[in-house]
């Protein structure tokens, strides 16, 4: 079941486009989840009260299990939410008959009988490597990609068990399928600034972490594009360069893209098929994609 | 129940194992910009000294990014002893109005980030979508269930629901005075 959350459907409509082509492509069905609310947001929701956030986020899950499908969802945040509520109610009896009281009293039960995936574990684990290779039809050939996996799909690594959270390597597999030219930076494994209710706290302080990640990127001899696998973490990195103009009066010039668009634009789809200059960014700038760095 | 009691209930269980190596600072990008120390909070939260931990703007700028649980020796997981204080500090009163306004937004559209805008629906529909996604923006009964629920948890009164209503009320009546 596809779970859609609250920027990409509401601020990066071009993301769900875009998935909305990929995962056909590669043989996979999005079912849709109706009645899906926000995951809540982890570490805004978990930060206020964690037992109305594992309640709100057991509701969702509950939508999946109903139709006995897993959860697959594109957004680092709600993948946090959905697989820790998961994990947690699975594992901690108090606080699932906690939450299975309160669920109640809407006619709900959470059962535990379903699992929560990210886009990047359907498109790793699920279609597999080669058969996203399969897929690159325009392949990125000498486009420099500079990489923001982000936090909560990986961290904290003890619990989740994915990857190396120190020196991860799924997220750049997926993205090296396209023929792309990885480029290290030193921060590369750093918090864009935007979680944990901080962008809603303290914009500017959210903001210096996200413009320590680009002078980190330009010391590593700059990017022509940066892809990340969270539409929040998108967020902040590309509305957030408008803001850092507006706050800071220094201007970065950096395309942004979901792992989903990347990929969109790998396996031949047109960028208007699913929207890419609507990003936050260009609407605000007035400007435009940088075309003939993206090889368009 | 003292401090520490109530931070192992909220979510930080293992805060006493902590012996002060200072990793998780060394590790914190919210501390190398800001006064936000995440082993000072652990050490005042383990002498007692809540209001210290509960009350100051810095216990807002860890951005839960899990680098210091991913290196703590003493597996204290520092973030979620961090969200634990937070989970006090709300129920105490410390909300920030900012934060405030996002919790209603969950009350009453089910989003955090909601579909609020003719725009948005626009910039859908000129990707290729339907206006509005299949979530609680095209299902009002799924936002009218997460009212229910955090009647239920107690939410709507932790985060001062009625009282924001209220002021909003008042602020709607003073502009129509004015205008
Ligand atoms: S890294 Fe762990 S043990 Fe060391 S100071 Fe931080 S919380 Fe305490
Ligand atoms: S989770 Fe919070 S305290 Fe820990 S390193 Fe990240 S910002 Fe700092």
């Amino acid at each position: 079941m596809h779970f859609l959350g609250c920027i990409i459907p509401h601020r990066y409509p071009s993301v769900e486009r875009a998935t909305r082509l990929i995962f056909p492509d590669l043989g996979m069905k999005l079912l849709d989840m109706e009645g899906a609310t926000c995951c809540p947001a982890p570490g805004v929701f978990g930060s206020f009260d964690r037992v109305t956030w594992a309640t709100v986020a057991a509701r969702n899950l509950t939508i999946a299990e109903e139709s006995g499908h897993p959860i697959t969802t594109g957004c680092n945040g709600c993948f946090a939410s959905l697989w820790e509520a998961n994990h947690e109610l699975k594992e901690d009896d108090e606080l699932r008959e906690k939450v299975n009281n309160n669920l109640a009293e809407i006619d709900r039960e959470f059962k535990g009988t379903i699992e929560v995936t990210h886009y990047v574990d359907a498109l790793y684990d699920t279609a597999g490597l080669e058969k996203i290779r399969e897929q690159v039809s325009r392949p990125f050939e000498g486009v420099r990609i500079a990489l923001h996996p982000g936090c909560h799909w990986m961290r904290p690594k003890l619990v989740k068990q994915k990857d190396e959270s120190e020196r991860p390597h799924i997220f750049r597999d997926v993205c090296e399928t396209t023929g792309a030219e990885y480029v290290p930076y030193k921060d590369e494994l750093m918090c864009c600034g935007a979680g944990g209710a901080v962008r809603t706290a303290d914009l500017e302080v959210a903001l210096d972490f996200t413009k320590q990640k680009f002078d980190s990127i330009l010391e590593a001899g700059g990017a022509d594009l940066i892809v990340t696998p969270c539409p929040f973490c998108q967020l902040q990195l590309d509305l957030g360069q408008v803001e850092i103009q507006k706050h800071f009066g220094e201007e970065y010039v950096f395309d942004v893209m979901h792992v989903s668009e990347f990929l969109a634009l790998a396996f031949g789809h047109e960028p208007d098929d699913f929207g890419l200059d609507t990003h936050l960014q260009y609407m605000q700038r007035k400007s435009e994609p940088n075309w003939a760095q993206i090889l368009m | 129940m003292d401090f520490v009691d109530l931070i192992k209930k909220a979510g930080g269980p293992n805060v006493q194992s902590c012996y002060q190596c200072g990793t998780c600072s060394g590790s914190c990008p919210a501390g190398a910009r800001t006064n936000y120390l995440v082993r000072d909070i652990i050490r005042k939260a383990l002498l007692g000294l809540k209001e210290e931990c509960v009350s100051v703007t810095e216990l807002w700028y860890c951005t839960t990014c899990y680098a210091c649980t991913d290196r703590c020796p003493q597996d204290v997981k520092p973030t979620d002893v961090i969200k634990a204080i937070r989970n006090i500090a709300v129920a105490e009163g410390h909300m920030l109005s900012n934060h405030q306004k996002v919790a209603v937004k969950v009350i009453e559209t089910g989003h955090a980030v909601p579909l609020d805008k003719e725009m948005w629906q626009q910039l859908r529909e000129k990707v290729g979508l339907e206006p509005i996604p299949p979530n609680a923006s095209a299902n009002p009964w799924a936002a009218e269930e997460v009212k229910k629920l955090s009647e239920i948890c107690g939410f709507d009164k932790l985060i001062g629901y009625e009282e924001f209503l209220k002021a909003e009320e008042e602020k709607k009546k003073k502009k129509k005075k004015e205008g």
